[in-house]
């Protein structure tokens, strides 16, 4: 709680961050809020732009090797009850798509970054197909792209120290998977609709 | 007694020009232009905000230089975020947000002129380049270095020398006895010919100065509105940490016209970085800057010239 309202505080302070909800609203229905991923301070700033109730709602996924290092990471990971995500080694029976649907149940939302890891400086990569199979088996989600704007240049990739510049966090409208449509262009489309939150 | 006559004037005028100012916004009227209205309104209440900063001065001035400081930081954050730098100036960044900021406004608090008037022009000027180079990354170094420097000497190494003003001894006062009546004077100057500029600038709009710039700026508005701000200093003189009336009136003059220095120079960075028109980066963001660019440029002119003529 302490915790929460603390790094809520600290996030908005360092990331100067306005958020915006472009032909959205927050919502507590099932979601998963999918971003660009350019720092770490990412996880925390879409976490911490939802307003409360949604926010006590909405878990992110994270990597596992990364976020249960130490005690401050792994009692951070705790306070965004995050869903940690082994990445090295993945198992067949044991799928991250599997593992976040039953995490998540019937209640909670989910934050992701379907790029997988960080990408360097203002480019946004490719998106990884975790996302196309969550939603191939949860049809009912709804798909929220979300922009992040200039936090590469708040905490870029290999710093450690961040400069406190002015971002933005921008919600658009949600997008679903239609029926029979290939994974490619599902993927596209998805990173279109984030891509496209940075010119409104 | 004399302070507390002059926030009694200044509050009334504040306050007339609220009423007025809301009134206006309430009005449905296709005569009235919608964003002149916004834009008056958003004067009067960062004149507002200076006004309760500096009435705070008379009780204690280190909390008007941390809310100066406070005010400096957030306009150096727009001024960086609107210009685009490299990941091999971030540490620089670090270290221009997190010590020469502080630094400066601390030295200021100390009134340390010896060291804070040279702290960001020197030290700070090479450390940014020395900084960047180490990084090793050479593409537009000048110009990105060049960036970097000039926001921090416009946003902190000007802006401070407002607060800086409370330390300044004048041979008329020398024991200070009202620490903050030179600010308050000079606050209440910059942001009323700044003010004065922009509507007689609406109205007398034939030689427009720089169109592409700032379209509303024009020749006449300029010298009727410095020309009105001279008329207020003239009125407010029995205030004015100044001897005779004349100084004043000169006084005054000089503000205004690096007033609209600063108004002009900071349209001109912002319009450059395509803020005013496209405003798609994040909205209001800009909002601290063009509220305090004249009082940036009108500052350490003011502070310099009242040092060299009347210093104690």
């Amino acid at each position: 709680m302490l915790t929460e309202t603390l790094l809520t505080l600290i996030a908005r302070v360092i990331s100067g961050a306005s958020v915006r909800w472009v032909e959205s609203q927050p919502d507590t229905c099932q979601r998963v809020y999918f971003a660009n991923h350019t720092s770490h301070l990412d996880v925390i700033l879409v976490w911490s732009a939802l307003p409360t109730p949604v926010r006590r709602l909405t878990r992110p996924v994270a990597a596992k090797d990364y976020w249960s290092r130490g005690w401050l990471r792994r009692h951070l990971a705790k306070t965004f009850n995050a869903i940690l995500i082994d990445r090295m080694e993945i198992k067949v029976h044991q799928s991250p798509v599997d593992l976040m649907l039953r995490e998540i149940g019937r209640t909670h939302s989910v934050i992701m970054f379907p790029e997988g890891g960080r990408s360097a400086g203002d480019v946004t990569g490719e998106f990884k197909s975790g996302l196309y199979y969550l939603a191939k088996k949860r049809p009912d989600l709804e798909l929220v792209p979300v922009y992040i704007n200039n936090m590469n240049r708040i905490l870029p990739r290999g710093e450690y120290l961040p400069v406190p510049l002015l971002s933005s966090v921008t919600f658009g409208p949600p997008i679903w998977l239609e029926s029979n449509e290939p994974k490619t262009d599902f993927l596209a489309r998805a990173r279109d609709a984030v891509l496209r939150l940075k010119e409104c | 007694m004399v302070p507390s006559l002059f926030v009694g004037v200044v509050l009334v005028v504040l306050a007339a020009a609220t009423v007025g100012g809301q009134w206006l916004r309430r009005r449905e009227s296709p005569a009235i232009d919608r964003r002149a209205v916004d834009s008056f309104n958003a004067r009067v209440q960062a004149w507002w905000f200076f006004t309760v900063v500096i009435v705070l001065a008379f009780l204690w001035p280190g909390l008007t230089v941390l809310l100066f400081a406070m005010i400096s930081f957030w306009a150096l954050r727009e001024f960086v975020t609107l210009t685009p730098t490299r990941i091999g100036d971030h540490r620089a960044l670090f270290w221009v947000f997190f010590f020469f900021t502080p630094m400066q406004f601390v030295l200021v608090y100390f009134n340390n002129y010896g060291l804070y008037s040279i702290l960001i022009p020197v030290f700070a000027f090479l450390f940014i380049a020395a900084r960047a180079a180490v990084y090793g990354d050479y593409d537009r170094f000048l110009e990105r270095i060049a960036k970097v420097q000039c926001g921090l000497l416009i946003c902190v190494y000007c802006f401070s020398y407002a607060p800086a003003l409370l330390y300044l001894r004048t041979a008329e006062q020398p024991e200070r006895r009202d620490p903050a009546n030179m600010l308050f004077f000079f606050i209440t100057i910059v942001l009323s010919s700044d003010l004065l500029q922009w509507a007689w600038s609406g109205i007398y709009n034939r030689h427009i100065i720089a169109e592409k710039i700032n379209p509303v700026m024009s020749w006449e508005g300029v010298l009727a509105g410095s020309a009105s701000a001279a008329a207020l200093g003239w009125m407010l003189n029995w205030a004015a940490p100044f001897p005779n009336w004349w100084q004043t009136v000169a006084m005054s003059l000089l503000i205004a016209v690096m007033a609209a220095c600063g108004s002009m120079t900071m349209s001109a960075i912002k319009r450059d970085r395509g803020e005013l028109t496209s405003g798609n980066f994040v909205e209001g963001h800009g909002g601290v800057l063009s509220r305090i660019d004249s009082i940036c440029f009108a500052a350490p002119v003011f502070y310099h010239v009242t040092r060299y003529f009347f210093g104690a």
